[in-house]
């Protein structure tokens, strides 16, 4: 009878934490449909306003396509390091997970840096947020995901800490959980910068 | 965890391989603005070369692919309505305000 009665009580605490794990995948995943219209909107907004320079510089004048293809190639590179970092949670190999998950948050550092480096560029070059409807579009659009981006870099940190500090292991509910909640956030930015790369940048030009 | 669907999860080899061809796409996306023989073509080409790489991100490395159908048909909800939005702004702001 008590054996029956505990395994009924661990199957509802197994049931609860499929719900739980389910719940907030879910979530998650409404979260990232509304930031496809987040994005869709500023993308629309730099559309509308991409030719209308007020004599300021134009997309084909300062786009430098060779530097942004690398910081491109650096933000696509960190989601297969994510992957990896998510694969190894999912095993429970604590410290190939946190070594994946630091080289991500250095390549979202790196690409952070690019978009520092490229934004002081066409600042010098004479695009500012207040040259151009062209210019306030570009950067409130580019700013907001360089926002995403810093924000993915830490929750990496905080991920990695988390698993330095035993908390992802001992946390049964959370089992690799956060981290794969960490990973879909990732690509998702890296599916907009995606879409960026190619619609401001290269279709620009 | 991740929830096992209709198919199994990638490996780690499967993954490599993916990021490998993301790289060649990307590769052939910037050759493509720099071949003149291609510039009446170019816009469409990039838009599908996105458009893959858009995909194979999110099926393979965001597993929507093997998880419950749920999370895609959430995921597909903001997407099919983007385009909406996008038309709804373009439209208003670019034909009915003419700014």
């Amino acid at each position: 009878m008590a054996d029956g009665a505990t395994t009924t009580l661990e199957h509802a605490e197994h049931g609860g934490h499929h719900d739980v794990t389910r719940t907030r995948k879910i979530a998650m995943w409404v979260f990232l449909g509304s930031e496809c219209l987040f994005f869709g909107t500023l993308i629309s907004t730099f559309l509308l306003y991409r030719n209308r320079t007020l004599g300021g510089p134009t997309a084909h004048e300062i786009f430098d396509i060779p530097f942004t293809s690398v910081s491109s190639f650096i933000l696509l590179m960190s989601s297969l390091t994510m992957v990896l970092a998510h694969h190894a949670s999912d095993r429970r190999d604590w410290r190939q997970a946190r070594i994946w998950l630091v080289a991500t948050a250095l390549l979202g550092m790196a690409f952070l840096s690019g978009q520092v480096f490229e934004f002081t560029e066409f600042v010098h070059e004479g695009l500012t947020v207040t040259t151009s409807p062209f210019g306030s579009s570009f950067y409130v659009l580019t700013s907001f995901h360089g926002a995403h981006v810093a924000v993915g870099v830490m929750l990496l940190l905080a991920t990695a800490f988390m698993s330095f500090s035993g908390k992802l292991r001992t946390d049964t509910a959370n089992e690799g959980m956060n981290v794969e909640l960490v990973a879909l956030y990732w690509h998702f930015v890296d599916i907009v910068w995606i879409v960026i790369f190619t619609v401001v940048y290269l279709l620009q030009v | 965890m991740s929830e096992a669907g209709a198919h199994p999860h990638p490996t780690p080899r499967d993954y490599w391989i993916i990021a490998l061809i993301l790289g060649a796409i990307t590769g052939a996306e910037v050759a493509v603005t720099y071949i003149d023989a291609l510039s009446s073509v170019v816009a469409p080409l990039l838009l599908v070369m996105a458009a893959a790489k858009f995909v194979i991100v999110v099926g393979w490395y965001m597993h929507l692919r093997q998880d419950a159908p749920i999370y895609r048909r959430l995921f597909l909800i903001g997407i099919l309505l983007t385009p909406v939005l996008f038309g709804a702004v373009l439209f208003t702001f670019g034909v009915l305000i003419g700014s």
